[in-house]
């Protein structure tokens, strides 16, 4: 890379760019961790909150979210991977296909609060789940389908033809052949594209502002139909809501910090898994 | 079963239209879809509540226009950068670097813009507070970046070698070979890019919420506070008594929402599809 001096100038001016974008986010990460650390006990992540959140742990709100998350992958994980298989191995190019992918690329782009709306119109007030835990899942799982769709099918398509192919000439059927030669070397990618999704899910506050969380409930929830306290929801509300916000500071960087750490733990998890499964199985 | 799951997709896309529509729907009868166009919004009042949406859409304008300034240069720049001229082991730690920024929930961010970005907007313009416009497209344009760069480097990778090959051959510099060829090249998919990038800006909600202050009024300037369409819906629903007029209203901004995503998502994809690139 070497030129005029004008050249080095403009190639610096670039490569400044791109590094301040990084130090960003090394700074946004630095900031929560340092100011949240001195908070994170194990009192705080498993004791129940006091004075409207100002005192005490966050154990309902990580409770709220682990539940969330549970429920969105229980829902769209089944419905993510069918309709990845059926896009990918059964599924002729035409109209059809043509129809989902459109609706596919669609939802992916529908705003999180669009997604709040749709969900307290349906599940909320249509179906009279009330504001409830089915209410929030059922909405979350709906905004994630996008990505565990795209994720799904493109672990399917890197599962080389012949595969299916020997299987086939061997007699097996079609579903045979998914299931014992197709399946089993995509299932780390599967799980990998959902994990990026839920990981995305259970940071989102928008959507469950309005179909399941509670501003403060200092209890575990009983059934899918209780509200429950979220972690997302609670940083806003520390953040923002609460009276005294200057003085409960250092729980709000306590709980941004557990959030982060559970989004990026997510997140991070899923690179691990695919690393490790890319190095088992080589095509 | 299998066709079953997959046209789950379908069925979620045509339930949204519908159900925001079912919802929006009697607001079109009384008090008429011209109150939209009213130039307030003041949904509760005792003499007469005004739902005009010109305030909030105004506010979403400006927030994405001023986001879009900044993410543009940054991403488009950064991305060539990544995809022309960092080394191999260069890009493999700085692309994880850019993917961790766009894992970050948005309400963390928007924390983040509250308790460390606004105070220094405020000391650095001499302001009453930092809760504005601006604190929110910069918080915006953050969120932004990461998207806009990944499509961009994509469509930059897309640009066959050849192009580069016979550029240099020519006996053009680098330099010239990426802002003369490359760039022109990719330019359909960087695009794109900026409009998805544009689709995320308009319907980011939480982050945008905490930071631009949310007072529903007409502005062009920067250091005003504005209050966003999604800003809106989520702060007063949560108030607001099922079935009544001010809840249909908060409905209609969710259709505009819809539509205006919607059609930045179409547009962004004919784009896409007819340069040939996937995104």
């Amino acid at each position: 890379m070497s030129g005029s001096f004008s050249e080095n100038l403009i190639y610096g001016l670039l490569r400044a760019i791109t590094y301040a974008i990084v130090l960003l986010v090394g700074y946004i990460l630095f900031d929560i961790v340092i100011k949240g650390l001195p908070v994170l006990n194990w009192e705080f992540v498993s004791g129940y909150p006091h004075q409207s959140g100002a005192s005490g742990g966050i154990l309902p709100a990580i409770a709220g979210t682990f539940y969330l998350v549970l429920g969105t992958i229980s829902v769209a994980l089944p419905l993510g991977v069918g309709s990845a298989i059926y896009l990918s191995e059964y599924a002729f190019q035409g109209k059809f296909t043509t129809i989902i992918r459109m609706a596919i690329i669609t939802l992916a782009g529908v705003p999180s609060i669009v997604y709040g709306l749709f969900g307290l119109g349906l599940f909320v007030l249509f179906f009279r789940f009330g504001a409830s835990i089915l209410s929030g899942s059922l909405t979350l799982a709906c905004m994630v389908l996008p990505t565990i769709i795209v994720a799904s099918e493109e672990a399917l398509r890197a599962v080389p033809k012949g595969y299916r192919e020997a299987s086939l000439a061997l007699g097996a059927t079609k579903w045979e052949t998914i299931r014992t030669n197709v399946l089993p070397y995509s299932l780390s990618g599967m799980i990998t594209g959902s994990i990026l999704g839920v990981g995305r899910a259970a940071g989102e506050t928008a959507p469950i502002l309005l179909t399941v969380a509670a501003f403060f409930l200092p209890k575990l929830p009983n059934s899918i139909f209780d509200q429950v306290m979220a972690l997302p929801y609670h940083l806003y509300i520390l953040a923002t809501q609460h009276p005294d916000a200057e003085k409960v500071r250092p729980m709000q960087y306590g709980t941004a910090l557990v959030l982060l750490l559970l989004v990026l733990g997510l997140s991070l998890g899923a690179i691990f898994i695919r690393a490790h499964y890319r190095k088992k199985y080589k095509w | 079963m299998l066709i079953g799951a997959a046209s789950t997709s379908v069925l979620i896309v045509v339930l949204i239209f519908l159900f925001l529509g079912k919802e929006a729907a009697p607001f079109a009868l009384t008090p008429g879809l011209s109150a939209l166009f009213d130039s307030k919004w003041i949904p509760v009042s005792f003499q007469r509540e005004r739902f005009g949406i010109l305030p909030l859409l105004s506010g979403s304008a400006l927030v994405t226009l001023l986001a879009m300034l900044i993410t543009i240069p940054f991403s488009v720049l950064g991305a060539i950068y990544i995809a022309e001229l960092a080394k191999p082991l260069e890009r493999e730690i700085l692309k994880p670097f850019i993917e961790i920024l766009a894992s970050i929930p948005s309400v963390v961010l928007g924390f983040f813009g509250l308790v460390v970005l606004a105070p220094l907007v405020k000391s650095f313009f001499g302001l009453n507070t930092g809760l504005n416009a601006l604190t929110g497209a910069i918080l915006l344009s953050i969120m932004a970046i990461p998207t806009v760069i990944s499509i961009s480097e994509d469509a930059l990778n897309s640009v066959p070698h050849v192009y580069k090959r016979a550029s240099l051959a020519l006996g053009a510099s680098q330099l010239q070979t990426i802002f003369r060829v490359t760039v022109p090249a990719a330019l359909p998919g960087i695009i794109a890019a900026v409009m998805l990038g544009v689709g995320r800006v308009i319907g980011e909600t939480m982050a945008v919420m905490m930071v631009t202050g949310n007072a529903a009024i007409i502005t062009a300037n920067p250091l005003d506070p504005v209050r966003t369409m999604t800003a809106t819906i989520a702060a007063e629903m949560g108030e607001v008594p099922f079935g009544s007029v001010h809840y249909q209203a908060l409905f209609c901004i969710g259709v505009v929402l819809l539509l205006v995503t919607f059609g930045l998502n179409v547009i962004g994809q004919q784009v896409l599809r007819r340069y040939g690139m996937r995104q």
